[in-house]
């Protein structure tokens, strides 16, 4: 067991930002080695599974959710004090999820449609991701997680290797399902060519395109990584898929839509969109 | 195809051929209707073929149209090969155990089934063959793909039309099967012509009631597999390929085609030829045993150009450049023929429609570096 010393378990604790809990519910979901898990580690702070909550250290922190308000933005530097490995689970804590899309809005005039007491509301203007405020040592994407990929990761550390986090296109794991793909024979906009597989493919199995819940390819966590190439995806979308300029925006701007560079594909075809409609 | 050994069944008679192939054992695998393509599935009709439908593919695109007819093998392919029968995309190699002193370990060994699979293109048997030279290659044969291979029954059918995306008749490989089948078939409007090119394919033969082909059907079929080899757009001669493509290097085209490629790996993963796979250890959570597997990899992966601490092809260019090469120069070093058979899915399944064919057009036409004019090309 490499990532504590001595006999003792390693000590795990999950903590929640903003998110919907859904990549905790991921964790126990893991019905059959969940028991498993508990001989293998101690679970010292899991609010959602567990009354039992133990100050830190941790040698593993799992954190969901993104940064959105002023009391989290010190709350996750706190956790990061406390934990030897930090990991981030899922696409709110990895990219500022779906709350991210505040980030092309005005904060106030959500909170004035959101809310009858906006003034009852602290927050921040922006969502972001957790590695945006702390060092992050290991991201797993998607929304949610894929549990068995957590499964795996932690398994690694535990018996003391490199945990191994594929970043290879959704379209390596399509394939090898033997699917057919979705863009080629039914024209749908998938972006499996750009997104980080992990997931299996789901969404090509069942007939569908690819949304990108687990955000842009990017290399490997380990070493430089390459943006995937967005831009000509985007322009095979418009140009012969038929998607107008907003229905690229909105294709990138989902999910992960704040991640680095599928947010600046949706920047550049929201400007060609104005550009479009001033013409 | 001689005249002694070509056979004539009545398409309406197909079902004898699957029955014949069912009582040896086989289990029948063909072209079938799925997700508006044709995949590989299991055969225990004539009705489960795509009977009266055909596909139109072009760069990035696929699609299958009804044509009423009783055409049995109108659709030319679907987006893989061979390949997944013999190189399985995934396969458990073996099993770690903890030992009370060390580790046992124990291989595991795929038991498949008798597979007979009617409907292969002279391209994928040509495929097939590229795939045999890696895995059963002198001392280095593969058990996992050896096991699989000797038991497939290949049955091709002969190419009396071609696809946009087609280019077998540049490569030699198609549209008429020379090799590497147990049965070939020719389907001629309502009549199948049958052969055999194995001792296990006379077997099957054997057992079926039909008559010789006469002279004139011959004719027919070869009048039909000669236009089909006449209508697809020509590649470059073999013999300039390689070197040409080593001067291109340089080539601006490599920028032009990065710009558009998306290393999404669908090229290589649809690919006959290409045989790169990873392998990964699966730790059990106890610690106690483990799992290694072997996958489909691909050259357009970041891991896989990652060596020693340094990623020796990290941009997109690197990596198509290492394809485009591999597939049509360094082949010819490595294993002394071309990596390409011309089956056109590379461009079919390409989701944003990149033309190997147009690439090597461009990389070979002299505007781009001064090295690149080669015979033959303008
Ligand atoms: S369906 Fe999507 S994920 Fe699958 S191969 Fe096509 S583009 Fe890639
Ligand atoms: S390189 Fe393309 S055309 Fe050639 S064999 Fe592979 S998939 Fe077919
Ligand atoms: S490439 Fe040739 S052999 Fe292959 S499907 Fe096309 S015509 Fe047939
Ligand atoms: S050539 Fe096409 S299929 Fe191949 S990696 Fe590039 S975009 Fe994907």
């Amino acid at each position: 067991m490499s990532f504590v010393e001595g006999q003792r378990k390693p000590r795990l604790g999950v903590f929640k930002f903003a998110s919907c809990d859904g990549c905790q519910l991921s964790v126990l979901n893991l019905e059959d080695e969940l028991l498993l898990l508990g001989a293998a580690l101690d679970i010292a702070y899991f609010p959602e599974a567990s009354s039992r909550m133990e100050p830190g250290p941790y040698d593993l922190a799992l954190v969901e959710g993104s940064i959105t308000t002023e009391e989290d933005e010190h709350r996750i530097k706190a956790v990061r004090e406390q934990a030897k490995v930090l990991m981030t689970i899922g696409a709110c804590a990895t990219a500022g999820g779906i709350q991210a899309l505040r980030n092309w809005a005005d904060i106030g005039s959500y909170k004035q449609c959101v809310y009858p007491r906006p003034d009852f509301i602290r927050t921040l203007a922006t969502s972001t991701s957790i590695a945006d405020h702390v060092k992050v040592d290991y991201e797993l994407r998607g929304c949610p997680i894929d549990k068995d990929q957590l499964l795996r990761v932690v398994t690694d550390l535990l018996a003391g290797v490199r945990p191994r986090i594929p970043a290879d296109s959704v379209c390596l794991e399509c394939k090898r399902r033997g699917n057919v793909c979705v863009v080629v024979a039914k024209g749908m906009p998938c972006l499996g060519p750009v997104t980080s597989g992990g997931c299996g493919a789901i969404c090509p199995s069942m007939g569908r395109d690819c949304y990108g819940c687990f955000g842009p390819a990017e290399g490997m966590a380990k070493g430089v990584g390459y943006p995937p190439n967005t831009a000509s995806l985007a322009k095979q979308f418009h140009d012969r898929l038929g998607l107008i300029p907003i229905d690229v925006v909105r294709r990138f701007r989902g999910i992960n839509g704040a991640a680095a560079s599928f947010r600046r594909e949706s920047e550049a075809w929201a400007v060609k969109r104005t550009n479009s409609e001033g013409s | 195809m001689s005249v002694e050994g070509c056979r004539v069944l009545p398409s309406a008679d197909c079902h004898l051929l699957l029955d014949a192939l069912q009582a040896k054992g086989y289990c029948v695998i063909g072209p079938t209707l799925r997700d508006e393509a044709v995949v590989w599935d299991t055969i225990t009709r004539v009705s489960d073929l795509p009977i009266g439908w055909r596909d139109r593919q072009e760069p990035g695109r696929y699609r299958l149209e009804r044509t009423g007819t009783g055409e049995i093998f109108g659709v030319v392919h679907g987006p893989q090969s061979l390949k997944p029968f013999a190189f399985a995309p995934r396969e458990s190699l073996l099993q770690i155990e903890r030992t009370s002193n060390g580790w046992s370990i124990h291989p595991l060994f795929p038991k498949p089934e008798k597979i007979a699979l009617l409907g292969a293109r002279p391209c994928d048997v040509a495929g097939l063959a590229i795939q045999d030279q890696i895995f059963l290659r002198g001392p280095y044969r593969d058990p996992p793909y050896a096991s699989r291979r000797e038991n497939l029954f290949v049955i091709v059918v002969n190419c009396t039309r071609a696809l946009s995306t087609c280019f077998c008749s540049s490569m030699k490989t198609g549209p008429r099967a020379q090799t590497g089948f147990d049965l070939a078939l020719t389907e001629l409007d309502d009549v199948l012509l049958i052969e055999a090119g194995s001792e296990a394919g006379k077997a099957i033969l054997t057992a079926l009631p039909m008559s010789p082909a006469s002279e004139a059907l011959l004719a027919k079929a070869s009048k039909r597999i000669d236009a089909c080899a006449e209508s697809q757009t020509r590649l470059q001669e073999q013999e300039v390929l390689p070197q040409a493509l080593y001067d291109a290097h340089d080539h601006q085209r490599w920028d032009e085609v990065a710009s558009r490629c998306l290393a999404c790996t669908n090229c290589t993963m649809v690919c006959p030829t290409c045989f790169c796979h990873t392998v990964e250890d699966r730790p059990a959570l106890d610690g106690q045993h483990g799992e290694r597997t072997r996958l489909w990899d691909s050259c357009f992966t970041h891991e896989h150009g990652y060596i020693h601490g340094k990623n020796i092809r990290p941009t997109i260019k690197d990596r198509y450049r290492m394809w485009l090469t591999h597939k049509f120069a360094a082949w010819h070093d490595q294993f002394g023929m071309s990596g390409c058979v011309g089956c056109g899915r590379c461009i079919t399944w390409c989701p944003v429609g990149i033309d190997v064919r147009e690439e090597v057009a461009a990389l070979l036409a002299s505007d781009g570096h001064s090295a690149a004019r080669r015979s033959g090309s303008p």
